[in-house]
């Protein structure tokens, strides 16, 4: 049956590092019996989540790191990604899905991690983001 | 992988190249940036007009992979050309969905059918 688990990590701003840990946190969410359908949302979200902070957050910032908690409970999994950078507010991001915004080549990412996590939140400052998935039902 | 490695394999059928991913996860920032300098050659370099991306291995990508076939959209059209994309699994159609980039691409279920009339 699903096996809980709840770790973090404290990564420098290195994209081959944050796909390590979106790969750790896949395995164990595998072996906790997280259903396969619902594993590619949550890759893509953490994909995004983690790039996001590491390019846009810590703008690559060798010196600057980006931290992430997970937790799996059995029924959903939260992640936490917090980056060392001044943070943003998603209320400014465009609608990527606007005729006028359609064919520029960047602003995506926030609104794919919505689209397949059950709940995205930021804190204030906006270097933190939170992460839900709720597994569906089968 | 090393830097030089194609990320795409090149087939000629009549006058149209279809050009495959070779990679599962289109996801790596600098594997992105490998695929999107091999695409943009096909225009740029070799001078294609006609082109088929097929997605027939693809897994996952991201969305900085999207940016890049954006901008491939973008560079065949300016040259009067044509990019059809096709064999995308639903997962990955889904996120073409969601970004309404459905409306953008021309899409097709799978190679036969993006050289039909091409």
């Amino acid at each position: 049956m699903a096996d809980s688990f709840e770790f973090e990590v404290t990564i420098p701003s290195d994209t081959a590092k944050g796909h390590e840990v979106q790969e750790d946190i896949l395995q164990r969410l595998q072996h906790g019996g997280f259903p396969e359908h619902d594993l590619f949302g949550v890759k893509l979200a953490l994909e995004e989540g983690i790039v996001n902070a590491i390019k846009h957050g810590n703008g690559l910032d060798p010196n600057k790191n980006v931290s992430v908690h997970c937790s799996y409970d059995g029924e959903r999994v939260i992640v936490e990604i917090e980056d060392e950078g001044p943070g943003f507010d998603p209320g400014d991001v465009p609608d990527p899905t606007a005729d006028e915004n359609l064919q520029k080549p960047s602003g995506r990412g926030l609104m794919l991690m919505k689209a397949f996590m059950t709940r995205v939140e930021f804190n204030d400052k906006g270097n933190r983001v939170i992460l839900e998935k709720e597994r569906s039902a089968e | 992988m090393s830097a030089g490695q194609r990320r795409i394999d090149i087939e000629e059928i009549g006058d149209v190249t279809v050009a495959k991913f070779v990679d599962k996860k289109i996801l790596d920032e600098n594997n992105i940036q490998l695929i999107g300098n091999q695409l943009f050659g096909l225009v740029e370099e070799d001078g294609r007009k006609k082109i088929v991306l097929d997605f027939t291995t693809v897994e996952y990508l991201s969305s900085a992979a999207l940016g890049k076939l954006i901008t491939m959209d973008k560079k065949v059209k300016a040259v009067g050309g044509q990019l059809r994309l096709c064999s995308i699994r639903p997962d990955i159609y889904e996120v073409f969905a969601i970004t309404r980039l459905n409306k953008l691409f021309d899409i097709r279920d799978d190679q036969e059918a993006a050289l039909a009339g091409f």
